[in-house]
């Protein structure tokens, strides 16, 4: 977490109704109470806390929200949305950001969350069921992380944890649901 | 009891342990459960960071399967996929203009009446709570073992509508008719850093580890999960603990429903109670011992 000036006069005024129309979360009715902050399990290792974020986009300031990586590193553990005193569905705010920044085609401070994320999507379009085993190799591979974790996917092998082969049961369905949301998400 | 069954892509693969399990001891309690044909992914950890419409179609095409099978509840075990779930029905229920657009997508009906089920709940309720006791068959007084719920399951509590959200007791209340000691904690449903195991582990590691320290200072002998990317981060992640923190970590990491069913007498095999990467046979080899 850091304290830094913050140039008002960057503001994008329409950041928060961008934000309520893609996502339907008003987060102008947060009073910073910071009781999402205190109860995030990840917000050690944020640049901004989660109330810190809402308020940024509260104020308008769009680059600060997007320069950040605190809803890249978001469990979705819901910790926040529940404890909310207003009722602001944090953990959907921060789903939100992600949404407009791909569509932004702005960069992510953490762009292995974001293959990651990438990989499991493209993982389904083939085989409508996840396919574990495909889809950790294949990120591997991409995030050139060859050698993190192969002890312990080793282990798991041995063990008969992943299954080996692919199934395809479901892809022609995922694949259609696919294309009807990318369809729709164009107009 | 007949329900449809949505197993989740974790419990034909990694969590295959949880999958078999579940069906052992349901076979013990007679409920059945029919696997829905041709089901696909929820979405699970991805879809939601991508497109809001994405996330709530993939569980409503999944949940208009049912239609077909003439069965209106469906048992979901996988946390993940019961929360996808639950998510995806408020969706429709409160945003009309999603709704329209998820019809589009899905092509067909929305089932959001349809009762999505996580199996702790049928055996906490009635008449399956006080089935199980006449079901036991091992004596594991002996074992103390934590409950843990992990997120997904409680939170938000509006939508999962499972249990009181900051200290459930549903796992306790089975695991005690199964005649296995529950104890009180404070960790029972902190997030262990779900999927965050693919793409920036360390977090898991720092999460999953304070979960762990605090099982083990509540005197606990093993951990009761509900969720295969819960139980893949306690058991998998405990070698990288050890590492990381300078200390020895060998705390089992169990199903649920692998406590249930070894206290209904079925073998530890066939509950695959081997499967998992930090060994959890010794505690039931123990119990035998002290049972004799």
């Amino acid at each position: 977490m850091t304290e830094e000036i913050v140039h008002l006069d960057e503001k994008d005024l329409g950041f928060s109704d961008a934000v309520r129309v893609a996502g339907g979360i008003d987060v102008n009715w947060c009073y910073q109470c910071g009781k999402c902050a205190s109860g995030c399990p990840v917000a050690y290792e944020m640049d901004l806390t989660p109330s810190q974020l809402i308020h940024a986009i509260q104020l308008g300031l769009k680059d600060l929200v997007y320069k950040s990586k605190t809803m890249w590193l978001c469990a979705s553990c819901q910790t926040c949305t529940t404890r909310c005193p207003q009722d602001v569905d944090i953990a959907e705010v921060l789903d939100t950001v992600k949404i407009l920044m791909q569509r932004d085609k702005k960069k992510a401070q953490l762009p292995n969350v974001l293959k990651a994320n990438k990989r499991f999507i493209g993982n389904l379009k083939w085989f409508g069921r996840l396919y574990e085993l495909g889809m950790v190799a294949m990120l591997k591979l991409s995030t050139w992380n060859l050698t993190q974790d192969i002890g312990m996917g080793m282990k798991m092998l041995k063990k008969g944890k992943f299954s080996i082969f692919p199934r395809f049961k479901g892809a022609r369905a995922v694949r259609k649901i696919l294309s009807r949301v990318k369809k729709q998400e164009k107009v | 009891m007949k329900y449809a069954y949505y197993p989740g892509c974790s419990l034909h693969s990694t969590g295959e342990e949880f999958d078999k399990s579940l069906l052992a001891v349901c076979d013990k309690l007679g409920v059945e459960l029919v696997e829905v044909e041709k089901w696909f992914c929820c979405g699970s950890t991805a879809a939601h960071n991508f497109s809001k419409l994405l996330a709530t179609s993939l569980p409503m095409a999944n949940l208009a399967l049912l239609d077909k099978m003439g069965l209106d509840e469906v048992v979901v075990p996988c946390a993940m996929c019961f929360s996808k779930f639950k998510i995806a029905q408020h969706n429709v229920k409160s945003d009309e203009k999603l709704r329209s657009d998820v019809l589009e997508v899905i092509q067909a009906d929305c089932n959001d009446d349809a009762k999505v089920i996580h199996p702790l709940t049928i055996f906490a309720e009635e008449p399956l709570l006080s089935k199980i006791p006449t079901a036991v068959e091992r004596d594991l007084s002996g074992l103390k073992v934590v409950c843990y719920y992990g997120c997904l399951l409680t939170r938000p509590p509006k939508i999962t509508q499972f249990d009181i959200c900051e200290y459930p007791q549903t796992m306790d209340r089975v695991l005690r008719a199964a005649g296995i000691t529950t104890l009180d904690w404070t960790y029972k449903t902190d997030c262990c850093g779900a999927s965050f195991a693919l793409s920036k582990p360390d977090i898991v590691v720092e999460l999953s580890h304070k979960i762990i320290e605090n099982a083990k200072s509540a005197g606990a002998d093993a951990i009761a999960v509900a969720c295969p990317m819960c139980h893949a981060n306690l058991d998998t992640r405990q070698p990288d603990m050890e590492k990381t923190f300078d200390i020895e970590s060998k705390m089992p990491i169990l199903y649920f429903t692998q406590l249930m069913g070894y206290s209904f007498g079925i073998s530890p095999e066939e509950l695959m109670v081997d499967k998992h990467l930090t060994d959890a046979e010794s505690i039931f080899e123990e119990v035998a011992q002290h049972a004799q």
